[in-house]
């Protein structure tokens, strides 16, 4: 199958993702990477366990009186609506409804903004209420690294999608852009398992004690 | 790869086909999307409880999260299809890495 060819809904192959050779190649690359990037999370996760609530005096906020339980749990519902979103965008792509595959993407691409933005809020509120920075504490430079590489990561695949949506608007589905469009979902919803333990890990755990 | 030419005579019948599939996949997805909402809710409520201790809570909510990050691969990423066995060793060697990395540094930092 040519890259280029022309399809309609009847000939559009069922793994189209993987249909051309470089889309089987993205699709094996790209899982190596996630496989590699799950290495440097839990590195990030292992800092910040080693370094929670390690603060130099008592004048610094400690986990338990700093992270707020209903803005972590709306960002967390924001995620995992988003994750849903990609999947019926991809459930479009495998149908050849570029359309509606474009609909569902944008819907992803605003609860993901959405996501980033209470991230922001949250970060400002804590700078500016409790003077918990990158550099007050180690606790402060774990927490910030590992949530703020998170963020970064929804950031980068925001800017991804949208890309790829823009970049393809006129162009609709062929076996080119269907292996571009699946590898950017995987990895969105990458973002989401990594925010699944960061959730969990710092938030949940961190109200424990 | 088995899974990719329409090989009837007739495309009409596959593509009934191939859709009726594709939404049965669907309404696994909407299935796993509402587990996971639900052991979000169980984990936050579990920590928001006040009667549990943390010895109880703290690998009770990190159960949750692994069982919850297995339904997000399995099913929204598709690892439960076939030809995903590259992917899953990719993924579980991370997984091991990480596991030790997050062992050493549980273990060896004490301050």
């Amino acid at each position: 199958m040519q890259a280029e060819e022309k399809f309609t809904a009847e000939t559009w192959p069922t793994a189209p993702e993987r249909a051309t050779l470089e889309g089987k190649n993205k699709f094996l690359g790209f899982w190596l990477f996630l496989g590699g990037e799950t290495v440097l999370f839990a590195s990030l996760f292992a800092t910040y366990l080693a370094l929670k609530d390690k603060v130099p005096n008592a004048e610094h906020t400690l986990a338990k009186d700093l992270f707020d339980l209903p803005l972590v749990f709306a960002a967390t519902m924001l995620l995992l609506t988003s994750s849903l979103t990609s999947v019926y965008a991809m459930h479009h792509m495998k149908n050849f409804n570029f359309k509606k595959m474009q609909l569902w993407l944008g819907v992803t691409v605003l609860l993901g903004a959405a996501f980033l933005g209470l991230e922001i809020y949250e970060f400002n509120h804590y700078v500016h209420e409790y003077h918990h920075t990158f550099t007050s504490s180690a606790f402060g430079t774990a927490f910030y690294t590992l949530v703020g590489f998170h963020g970064g990561h929804v950031a980068f695949g925001l800017l991804w999608i949208v890309t790829l949506m823009i970049r393809n608007s006129k162009r609709g589905l062929n076996l080119y852009n269907a292996p571009k469009f699946y590898v950017a979902s995987l990895y969105w919803h990458f973002i989401d398992v990594v925010w699944v333990f960061i959730f969990t890990v710092v938030y949940l755990m961190g109200m424990v004690g | 790869m088995a899974n990719q030419q329409p090989n009837s005579e007739n495309p009409r019948i596959d593509i009934e086909y191939r859709r009726k599939k594709s939404t049965e996949e669907m309404r696994y997805q909407i299935i796993s999307f509402t587990l996971m909402i639900f052991l979000t809710l169980v984990a936050f409520f579990a920590v928001g409880y006040d009667g549990f201790s943390g010895w109880f809570t703290v690998p009770f909510i990190i159960l949750l999260a692994v069982i919850q990050v297995i339904f997000q691969l399995y099913y929204f990423m598709h690892m439960s299809h076939k030809g995903h066995e590259a992917p899953a060793l990719f993924l579980y060697s991370g997984v091991l890495v990480g596991a030790i990395t997050l062992l050493a540094f549980l273990t060896i930092i004490w301050w």
